[in-house]
């Protein structure tokens, strides 16, 4: 729609009064943001203000696409939600509580993954994409689907303390396209490398401001106010409080749009970052059999790779060595007899017995499947898991 | 001397040190003597064939070193160079 010839009621005027009286933004900026479509990919720690802020700001119609529930530990960051809403589909949620905030806005939502199956067809509907998501796949398929289809993609990203904030993918008014997330980083790091906000934890304030950035460039590559960060990339430290706005540019070998573009449609994220490779067969036993082995008084050593707290809420008993000490005490675990290891589900301890093998050669070590969880359902019931 | 940002998934091997002042007239001999500093950041810096992996940037004051010299850009007093590697948080 032509922003010229949006209207406001009396209500929208009286809402949106503090922007339509800035001198360099008025009425016309107001109807660009009524005009526009943004989508809003991942509605967590990012996604809760950049979509706050848009909605606050009259944003015409906002698309949001998460296919996650909130979580209890979601509330230390994604402002959107509150104890009310844990359990519940986070795209329904975030639509109530925006559309309290604004019921003058459309609010679309979609409860799904963004895949190479659908991204195309998804953010053909909008004019500009914000990225909130949170791991490497979906950021390529984020880009390329934008690159591909020509939208900006105005981009965060987060880790313990760090932010980092462009804006990929724009095309001034000059006609000029700015670079995008492949010139920047033109592969992923290997697989397992950079933890997830969940592995290696994040402040809960930063996405708040990195996504509340997010939240100012859409605005200004909507209405064409100031300066879009576009062929720069700010980086923040929220400890040191140093920050650096770096010059970035377009690159040739981009093989989206370089000079020689060999990537012409979506492709398996996963399989470009790595995240397929199988993962080797590890030896396991489940909680029956562990109790076997008790009865039978087999000789073996039960090592627990949880943290103290988790410990002390329950336990079977078994020697403590928290995920992130287990190689730095590889000498306690012995050699010449069966191991079991143990975590609450059997992620955790899958993965010590993993780097154990390759880094130091362990043969002996089986991994409890179900964890202890498992192990309290099916064999001892009257331990307790109502506080874990 | 030119000093090194060091990014917060790198601290763990500098000691927890954010900045770090090292000599060298290039990027690849203040990496270099970096790694000799703080070997564990070796495998993280420094890819196989000697190459700084594509997932990690290097920025001399506000540029990327990949449209100035790459790892022959010149270093000089109170240049500052920024590790900045890929992260994908949200």
């Amino acid at each position: 729609m032509n922003p010229q010839n949006i209207k406001f009621s009396r209500e929208e005027l009286s809402r949106y009064n503090r922007h339509i009286i800035i001198p360099d933004f008025g009425l016309e900026a107001q109807q660009k943001l009524k005009a526009s479509k943004v989508l809003v990919i991942g509605s967590g720690g990012l996604g809760s203000p950049i979509l706050l802020y848009l909605a606050a700001a009259g944003i015409g119609t906002i698309g949001i696409v998460d296919f996650d529930v909130v979580d209890d530990s979601n509330l230390q960051r994604q402002i959107l939600f509150g104890v009310n809403e844990v359990g519940q589909p986070k795209v329904e949620a975030a639509k109530r509580r925006l559309q309290s905030l604004n019921p003058y806005i459309t609010l679309n939502v979609y409860n799904i993954q963004l895949t190479s199956k659908n991204a195309l067809s998804l953010i053909q509907d909008y004019d500009v994409v914000a990225d909130g998501t949170d791991n490497f796949p979906t950021r390529y398929l984020v880009n390329d689907a934008c690159v591909l289809l020509g939208k900006t993609n105005v981009y965060a990203s987060i880790f313990q303390f760090e932010g980092q904030i462009s804006v990929f993918n724009y095309r001034n008014s000059k006609g000029e396209v700015g670079p995008n997330y492949r010139d920047l980083y033109a592969t992923p790091p290997p697989a397992g490398l950079v933890p997830s906000c969940a592995e290696g934890g994040v402040l809960g304030v930063l996405p708040g401001i990195l996504g509340s950035l997010q939240a100012l460039e859409v605005i200004k590559v909507i209405t064409g106010v100031g300066e879009v960060l576009s062929g720069r990339f700010f980086s923040f430290d929220a400890l040191s409080f140093e920050s650096r706005t770096f010059n970035i540019k377009r690159n040739p070998a981009n093989p989206l749009n370089g000079t020689n573009p060999t990537i012409k449609e979506l492709i398996d994220y996963e399989q470009f970052c790595g995240v397929k490779a199988v993962e080797k067969k590890i030896k396991e036993i489940n909680a029956i059999e562990l109790n076997d082995w008790q009865v039978r008084g087999e000789d073996f050593q039960i090592i627990d790779v949880r943290e103290p707290y988790e410990y002390e809420i329950v336990n079977i008993g078994a020697e403590l060595i928290p995920l992130g000490t287990v190689l730095d005490n590889v000498s306690k675990i012995a050699r010449n007899k069966k191991v079991v290891v143990q975590c609450k589900t059997g992620n955790r301890s899958g993965k010590a017995i993993r780097e154990l093998e390759e880094k130091f050669g362990f043969e002996n070590l089986y991994n409890l499947k179900g964890g202890i969880l498992g192990y309290i359902d099916d064999v001892k019931p009257e331990l307790t898991k109502s506080k874990y | 001397m030119a000093t090194v940002f060091i990014p917060t998934p790198l601290r763990k091997f500098t000691n927890t040190t954010p900045k770090v002042e090292i000599q060298g007239s290039t990027v690849l001999e203040v990496i270099n003597t970096l790694t000799v500093n703080f070997p564990d950041l070796k495998r993280h810096l420094v890819n196989a064939d000697g190459k700084i992996p594509s997932f990690i940037n290097i920025f001399v004051d506000d540029n990327d070193i990949r449209n100035l010299q790459q790892e022959q850009t010149a270093v000089k007093e109170n240049t500052i160079i920024s590790i900045v590697p890929a992260i994908a948080g949200g």
